[in-house]
């Protein structure tokens, strides 16, 4: 990691797209960076808080991204240069503040970095933060590849600067969690100083206080930055043209589908008919830029992920560009050459340009894939995902779901998002039954809870990890304690935002940068709120049902804290706890439970199944050593022991 | 910049595996391995779900000269090196060709619906059998147990990095691995890991 800082201007690494993102910002000055952990953005935050003290840096996790949007604009406000970081869906949790921050304008390069997840890689949905940038009426920029993506983002404060307002870098998964070759630049030693100056004339954009208002001047000198911006791209070394002057079909990518639309093109031999224009600013899109190509051709395909906003931007251009350029055909999305969801790859642009040009392309020698595909089906059984051995969560769920079964009315769990969204498939015991956006589980249930005077007795739980207690819980908590909505709220603490990497996050003594931080406890504020709270170790079953069963017939809004420390945690991962073995003699097996309890039923993958024994073993390899299938077992055949 | 040459340009690796083997590390230090020699990579994986027992693949572009997809188009793979024999085939279905070749750990990693009984693993002879018709060359090690004896399974990773230099498909070499080892890992870690890497070479044979 440390050539992220210590990389000199001309040596050329291999960077993941992120750290190239971070080294950007690197070398633009930054000075303030805060986000919010979500696949694929995380370890841009994590890389500059690893360089935070020699980069003279402020880095942290916020507990939310509208916060951190807000921690960021303070500092352009002071003058710095500032940027702020988070999946996809962060940036609807954002828009609120940044509909009023764009008005407001910006002083210091501001510089808002959504990463989308097209195909949903890891995400439950494959929102785009580009259509933020239109409703925003700010500049877009997408990088094509990992030294553009290093390069565009110092660019991009430039242009902040210039336009003063914020400007939307997006990346993609392929592009934030792929890796590539890259030549650094410098990055300056400057001591940067904050001074918040708001004495000014109201309208002043630098030295006047910061409102949105007026807003009907200030909507209209935003969209005086944004035409300024557009003039800017025409001239920007990021939109480049390869290929024939006039070719038979001109492709127009951008971002990760740069590197696909290039590949597609070599796949085809099609160097000498296709010219590949890609665009790395795509909104507002440069007009005199895109003339001057659609009159090169009349045949136009538009590759991007994933839904077709370059192509619909494109078409308006184009149509108030007729007279100019004449009419266009255009082939993409909407006429269903390209796929309108997923991720795109080499081969499906591939596919897409032949039939363009009227041949076929087959990927795979067609004898050769029937094979592999028939011994695939018959022998590769899949692999669905599972909770990690040792993980806290299925212990959780274990309890949770013996219990609603057990209470036989019906009880249902509602989700969010997390590891412990999981818990929808079996390997959760299929116990969540709604799943939507973070804290949403508790917000769900305090409706449901509301329900009691419509017939609906079904008793009510959440779910909610630490993370997203502090995210989006407590507003969700609070609604359901003030409006006396019957729910149990069993919050999932693991110590840490498991599912993104262990960032930090206001319940933990440590912050992005390392220092030590008062970290607050959950249960304490649980209980200043007026809930009825408990805390249980998931790892001890017994006691956690009994609890939970309790919590459940009780009235109002209760919260059972389920305290275990993630399996993959620093101070967890690779050391076990506990020796595990069973005894073969006692082990009842297919007479066990209802059948083979522990491996059918709880399916840690630290277990396995003896076909020829007929009982169970542990996998030395895979077993983390928590103990919890020993207090599952009915007969007491797993026995753990404690290792020094 | 080094004088090696590639066989082919791209020349397409996969290295596959299940989460927490440790397939992102290894993709990592094979990258750095080759961008040290002056080549230019792309490397493009898939780690989100990896850390709950689900296939995780990484696929790696290396050429002389050109950026590529992160994505390896269907059919061209070169080589695959599969921490798991399972992910191997699986591989081979979407990537494979008949000139394809590999290099798979024999030790299993149970999908839950094995470990629950609703699907079978098939033994490691068929999984053989199999994998032998769909390549060209094959070497099956197993990096897992002489993993465990240097302390932890975690080491098959760079087992099978030491094993992939002894194949000789790539132009990486002992040294190379050191430099990487020592300006990623520290001093501390080295050590274990050049004997791990000793070891994969010598299971190639
Ligand atoms: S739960 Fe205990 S008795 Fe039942 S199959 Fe597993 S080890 Fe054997
Ligand atoms: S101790 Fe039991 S439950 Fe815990 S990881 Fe090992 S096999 Fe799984």
């Amino acid at each position: 990691m440390s050539q992220l800082y210590e990389g000199k201007k001309g040596e050329k690494v291999l960077f993941m797209g992120n750290q190239a993102i971070a080294r950007g910002a690197l070398e633009a000055g930054v000075s303030v960076a805060a986000g919010y952990p979500g696949t694929p953005s995380s370890e841009i935050i994590e890389n500059l808080a690893d360089v935070s003290k020699e980069a003279n840096m402020y880095v942290e996790w916020s507990a939310n991204e509208k916060i951190a949007v807000e921690v960021a604009a303070a500092a352009s406000f002071a003058g710095l240069r500032s940027m702020c970081t988070m999946k996809q869906n962060g940036v609807n949790v954002a828009s609120d503040f940044l509909l009023h921050l764009v008005l407001s304008g910006t002083r210091g390069g501001m510089v808002l970095v959504p990463c989308d997840d097209p195909g949903a890689l890891s995400s439950i949905n494959e929102g785009e933060a580009r259509h933020f940038a239109k409703l925003l009426e700010i500049p877009l920029l997408e990088a094509g590849d990992f030294q553009e993506a290093k390069d565009m983002l110092k660019w991009a404060f430039e242009l902040s600067e210039e336009i003063h307002n914020l400007v939307m870098f997006r990346s993609v998964t392929r592009l934030s969690h792929a890796s590539g070759s890259v030549e650094l630049g410098e990055i300056p030693h400057t001591e940067p100083q904050a001074k918040f100056v708001n004495n000014g004339f109201i309208l002043d954009p630098l030295e006047g206080p910061i409102v949105s208002a007026p807003v009907g001047y200030k909507h209209g000198l935003q969209q005086d930055k944004l035409k300024k911006a557009e003039e800017l791209f025409e001239e920007s070394p990021f939109n480049t043209y390869v290929g024939p002057e006039n070719p038979e079909i001109l492709l127009i990518t951008s971002s990760g589908a740069t590197l696909y639309s290039r590949e597609a093109i070599h796949l085809c031999n099609a160097k000498d008919k296709v010219g590949l224009l890609k665009l790395g600013t795509t909104f507002p899109l440069p007009s005199k830029l895109i003339a001057k190509h659609l009159k090169t051709t009349d045949k136009v395909l538009v590759v991007e992920e994933v839904l077709p906003f370059m192509e619909e931007n494109l078409k308006v251009l184009a149509q108030e560009l007729a007279p100019e350029v004449g009419q266009k055909t255009f082939y993409g999305k909407r006429s269903g050459n390209i796929p309108m969801t997923g991720e795109l790859n080499p081969d499906l642009v591939a596919t897409a340009l032949a039939t363009l040009l009227g041949d076929a392309y087959s990927p795979q020698d067609q004898e050769y894939q029937t094979k592999a595909a028939q011994q695939v089906f018959f022998n590769a059984p899949v692999r669905d995902l599972t909770f990690c051995p040792g993980c806290p969560h299925r212990a959780s769920f274990w309890s949770i779901h013996n219990v609603l079964a057990a209470d036989n009315r019906e009880g249902f769990v509602c989700g969010d998002i997390g590891c412990y969204s999981m818990a929808f498939l079996p390997s959760g015991f299929s116990t969540l039954k709604t799943l939507h956006a973070m804290g949403s589980g508790t917000g769900v249930a305090s409706g449901f809870g509301k329900l009691g005077q419509f017939g609906l007795d079904q008793p009510v739980v959440s779910v909610c990890g630490d993370s997203t207690f502090f995210h989006s819980g407590i507003p969700a908590l609070v609604n359901a304690i003030h409006h006396k909505s019957d729910i149990t709220m069993v919050i999932l603490d693991n110590s840490g935002t498991g599912m993104t990497g262990f960032q930090s996050h206001p319940g933990l003594p440590v912050d992005a940068q390392g220092n030590e931080s008062p970290a607050l406890d959950i249960p304490t504020i649980c209980r200043a709120l007026g809930a009825t709270v408990e805390v249980c170790d998931p790892f001890y079953p017994y006691k956690t049902q009994q609890t939970f069963h309790k919590l459940l017939e009780a009235p109002g809004a209760k919260v059972l804290v389920l305290r275990q420390i993630c399996a993959l945690s620093p101070e967890k991962k690779g050391k076990k706890q506990f020796e595990m073995s069973v005894d073969e003699d006692v082990c009842l097996g297919e007479n066990c439970g209802c059948n083979k309890l522990c491996t059918r039923v709880f399916r840690c993958p630290g277990l396995r199944w003896d076909e020829e024994k007929k009982v169970a073993t542990i996998d030395e390899v895979i077993c983390a050593g928590c103990g919890m299938c020993a207090a599952i077992c009915p007969s007491g055949a797993i026995t753990r022991k404690e290792v020094a | 910049m080094g004088t090696a040459t590639l066989t082919k340009d791209p020349y397409n690796l996969i290295i596959t595996g299940v989460g927490g083997q440790g397939n992102v590390l290894a993709s990592r230090v094979l990258g750095n391995l080759l961008a040290d020699q002056g080549f230019s990579i792309t490397i493009g994986e898939t780690f989100g779900a990896s850390q709950r027992g689900g296939s995780v693949m990484s696929h790696m572009r290396i050429s002389a000269g050109e950026s590529w997809s992160p994505q390896i188009p269907q059919g061209q793979a070169d080589m695959v090196v599969a921490l798991e024999p399972i992910e191997a085939l699986r591989v081979l279905h979407t990537y494979g060709h008949p000139g394809v070749k590999v290099i798979s750990n024999t030790r299993s990693i149970y999908p839950v619906g094995v470990i629950s009984g609703d699907n079978k693993y098939p033994s490691m002879d068929e999984l053989k059998t199999i994998i032998e018709d769909l390549t060209e060359s094959v070497w099956f090690i197993n990096a897992t147990d002489a993993a465990m004896k240097l302390g932890n399974p975690i080491f098959g990773n760079i087992m099978m990095v030491g094993a992939l230099a002894k194949t000789g498909v790539l132009p990486i070499d002992r040294d190379g691995f050191e430099k990487v080892m020592l300006r990623t890992m520290g001093e501390k870690k080295t050590p274990v890991n050049l004997k791990a890497f000793d070891m994969g070479a010598e299971m190639i044979t």
